[in-house]
């Protein structure tokens, strides 16, 4: 009989046992994201998740890794091997980037985030280790469980641990400055950016590939505006390094919306085109579910974990 | 002709005795709700080598609210609903079980707008996939998942079964381009999940319901993301004197850091086949050949397409010819492409497995299948998506020989367990439907299985949605042994 996802690792086994079955408990990473969709209630019991890389592939691309190591730590390991993951280094894990589910500012570049869980192990409100999801890079085997923990905030189980798929780090990568591009027709014109970034009048591109193409795409900008490299001692590092600083609060709208934005409503803002992600002084008000939606929803959370004792006070529908 | 006449109305009497039936014929227009034998029948297969199922009514919406009627009137009457788009799935997950009424939606086949500053299409569940492709393409963009079976398969059915095709190796499969749904849940409710935006708030629904074979409700209309056709592509064939030198180079391009846009793999007995069907200029003598794209801007392609060329000959390559032109470039596809038609003009039967195993493993896993087919004593050809470690044993047989449907299943059971003791999956893009149910305790625990099925039960609580899909008896939401109990004959 062949061997079922079931793990063995005590890591995770121990883990199981220390949420265990009762009472209300949150994991804690690294608290960078703590309050997003609501606070953990009073007397929410916290745990961490278990650290450590298990098993990593350069040559399949992809990395089994537990919940609790940071992404930082991920991506360095990555990093040796010349490969990297749609996952965002804001200083915390990697169960807290999953769980949260936000995407880099670079994902024109490097995938969506819920794209790139390829199997998870949570432990659900029962105390028990559920995989879902499978090792290789393509998989339909039954309901995709994954896919519903990417941005859950852990409310129908608590990420023990992921395989994520990896990419390759381009050869090449350079930035780019102009402060009189439109960046909606730059988006147009270049064939697949790592990001383009607009704060309502300076425009930033990230461009990344081979050498030559990225110089050609360069050469395609010459007309939209006077864009100027950016040294990359100037893009800056920790979260979401760019060369513009960000404001603190994120929204999430269309692409079409972004071209008719206003700084009133948003204060300074950094939109990225293309994606609809944007960073604004003020934050983005809550959208509410449709009933229909917040049915299914409600549903879910009573099916995975019918006494509210995972992450009680968290709701990702406030998110 | 009198006889005709009568015949016709035998099959389409006036009412039914059935009023669920007469119902749905109030509610609809009469072209809409089909009864007779004939067409149930026939709706009672997909393309698998399944047993049909039973098949109620067969409905042919053409809106939003003709999906909610049906399903409405379906509670009401306390019967099951079955989504079908196309019906050449191959897991069996469109085969109506219970006497279900059928939603056909493929009178629903518009697209409804395309919107370039979105990058996206929105488009009605039946609109079929190469349809889609080329109303884009003269705008710059197409639909990336091409599963081989595009010129008939329809945007929900991709959706419901997270279809694959060649070029899903760097571009993802159906999930990464769907980021908006409608569909009419098993209540009769209508819900938009997923969004244009990045982020959409809440749990992930959209991400939930895209790969449930159709057991979560019938989608309606989708939001699919539109790529950008690519300026540059080169496409390579590279020949090999063994299957496993033609595997070797797929894991190592892959080690190389090298992401094409797509790998095929096809072995000796199905490259002759496909040579002698479209005459695509495939070389006769190779015991394998790679057909590997890569495509981008021109700089980049060159590079990678030279990079394959060597990694190739490091592994023995016989020969390395680069496609010329779009035409031969255009021909070496359709001979992909055809593949199982080519099949079909040379055996009465088969049957195509679909598992996948980690790239590095390709080799071994296809060695043991070689030798699984000759202990069962039929024929195998391989021709799969190597890039993603995508395996297709195809398993060429005639059915009308004694024992000989055993035996295929016998091996096709060994080839999965295979698969699985390789680190592999059950299942890369076809799904679980009827096929892999009894497999699927093999690969999931009983917790994982159960989770799986309030995943279902919070979508449909009354597991009145295509019941007796996916997961197993024991673990379903569903009474399999009562659904199947219904004798095809049988018509209520
Ligand atoms: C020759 C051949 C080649 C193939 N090649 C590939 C390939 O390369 N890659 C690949 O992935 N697959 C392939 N397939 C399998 C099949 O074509 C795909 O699974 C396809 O996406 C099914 O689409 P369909 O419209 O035929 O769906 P159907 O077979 O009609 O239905 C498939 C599933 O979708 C559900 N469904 C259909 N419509 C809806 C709806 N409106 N709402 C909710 N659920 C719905 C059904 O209930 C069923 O479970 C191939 C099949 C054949 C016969």
């Amino acid at each position: 009989m062949t061997a079922t996802l079931a793990t063995s690792d005590p890591v995770l086994l121990d883990f199981a046992e220390e949420v265990g079955d009762t009472g209300p408990v949150a994991v804690e990473g690294g608290r960078t994201r703590w309050s997003l969709g609501g606070s953990p209630a009073e007397g929410t019991r916290l745990v961490r998740a278990p650290t450590g890389l298990v098993d990593y592939a350069p040559d399949e691309m992809t990395v089994t890794v537990r919940a609790g190591t940071t992404v930082a730590e991920l991506h360095a390991a990555l990093a040796e091997k010349g490969q990297r993951t749609a996952l965002t280094d804001r200083g915390g894990t990697v169960g807290g980037a999953l769980a949260v589910g936000e995407n880099d500012l670079r994902a024109l570049g490097r995938g969506l985030v819920r794209n790139s869980l390829l199997q998870i192990r949570y432990v659900s409100a029962e105390g028990r280790i559920i995989s879902s999801g499978g090792p290789t890079v393509k998989n339909v085997s039954g309901f995709d469980l994954p896919r519903l923990m990417v941005g859950s905030l852990g409310t129908l189980g608590l990420l023990a641990e992921a395989i994520i798929r990896t990419n390759p780090i381009p050869p090449v990568s350079q930035w780019l400055a102009a402060g009189d591009a439109d960046p909606f027709a730059a988006y147009d014109r270049l064939l697949a950016p790592s990001a383009v970034l607009w704060d309502g009048a300076s425009t930033w591109i990230q461009l990344e590939g081979h050498g030559q193409d990225v110089a050609d795409q360069q050469r395609l900008l010459d007309d939209i505006g006077h864009f100027t490299e950016v040294p990359a001692s100037e893009v800056g590092e920790g979260p979401d390094p760019c060369p513009v600083a960000l404001p603190d609060h994120r929204w999430s709208l269309a692409p079409g919306e972004l071209a008719s934005l206003e700084r009133g409503e948003l204060g300074r803002f950094v939109a990225v085109i293309g994606l609809g992600l944007v960073f604004a002084d003020r934050p983005q008000p809550v959208r509410p579910l449709s009933p229909e939606v917040a049915e299914v929803s409600g549903r879910l959370k009573q099916n995975f974990d019918p006494t509210g004792r995972l992450n009680p006070g968290r709701d990702p529908g406030r998110k | 002709m009198l006889e005709k006449l009568r015949n016709l109305r035998r099959s389409e009497p006036q009412t039914t005795g059935d009023p669920f039936v007469d119902a749905l014929r109030a509610a609809l227009g009469p072209d809409q709700v089909r009864y007779d034998g004939a067409h149930r029948s026939l709706l009672s297969h997909d393309a698998s080598v399944f047993d049909g199922g039973n098949s109620g009514p067969v409905c042919y919406p053409t809106s939003t609210a003709d999906v909610q009627t049906i399903v409405r009137l379906a509670n009401d009457h306390g019967r099951n609903v079955v989504p079908r788009g196309a019906g050449t799935g191959l897991a069996g997950g469109a085969i109506p079980l219970g006497l279900p009424v059928v939603v056909a939606v493929t009178r629903m086949d518009r697209i409804l707008e395309v919107d370039p500053v979105n990058r996206v299409a929105w488009v009605e569940p039946g609109v079929v996939n190469l349809d889609l492709t080329r109303h884009l393409t003269p705008m710059g963009f197409h639909f990336a998942p091409d599963p081989s079976s595009q010129q008939v398969c329809t945007i929900a059915g991709n959706v419901a079964n997270n279809s694959g095709g060649p070029h899903c190796l760097a571009y993802g499969v159906t999930n990464a381009h769907v980021v908006a749904l409608e569909v009419v849940l098993p209540s009769g409710d209508v819900a938009m999940l997923g969004g244009l935006e990045p982020e959409p708030q809440g749990l992930d629904l959209r991400g939930a319901f895209v790969g449930s074979e159709g057991t979560l409700g019938v989608i309606t209309k989708v939001a699919v993301r539109i790529t950008r056709n690519r300026p540059a592509v080169r496409t390579l064939l590279l020949s090999f004197g063994s299957v496993r030198d033609a595997a070797n180079t797929v894991s190592d391009v892959i080690a190389a850091g090298i992401v094409p846009a797509a790998m095929e793999v096809m072995d000796q007995p199905i490259t002759r086949a496909v040579e002698n069907y479209v005459g695509a200029g495939y070389p006769l003598d190779a015991a394998a050949v790679l057909l590997a794209e890569v495509d981008g801007l021109a700089a980049g392609v060159d590079i990678d397409a030279d990079r394959i060329g060597e990694i190739g000959r490091a592994n023995n390559a016989t020969d390395v010819r680069l496609a010329g032109s779009e035409t031969e470039r255009a021909l070496l596809w359709k001979g992909r492409k055809t593949a199982f038609g080519a099949i079909a003009q040379i055996a009465p039967d088969y049957y195509l497995h679909d598992t996948v195993v980690p790239r590095s493993a390709l080799a071994d896993v296809l060695t043991e299948i070689y030798a699984i087919a000759d202990r069962h004593d039929v024929l195998v050809m391989n021709v799969f998506h190597a890039g993603d470690g995508n395996l297709h044993p195809l398993l060429i047989f005639d059915g009308r020989e004694e024992g000989m449907m055993e035996r295929v299943h016998a091996a096709g059971a060994e080839i999965i367990t295979a698969s699985l003791d390789a680190g592999g999956v059950l299942s890369g893009e076809h799904g679980i439907g009827v096929e892999k149910q009894q497999f699927m305790e093999r690969m999931f625990t009983d917790d994982d299985l159960d989770h799986q099925n309030r995943l279902r039960q919070a979508f449909d609580p009354g597991c009145r949605t295509n019941p007796g899909k996916v997961i197993p008896s024991g673990h379903s939401c569903a009474d399999i042994q009562a659904l199947r109990s219904i004798p095809r004959e049988v018509w209520v």
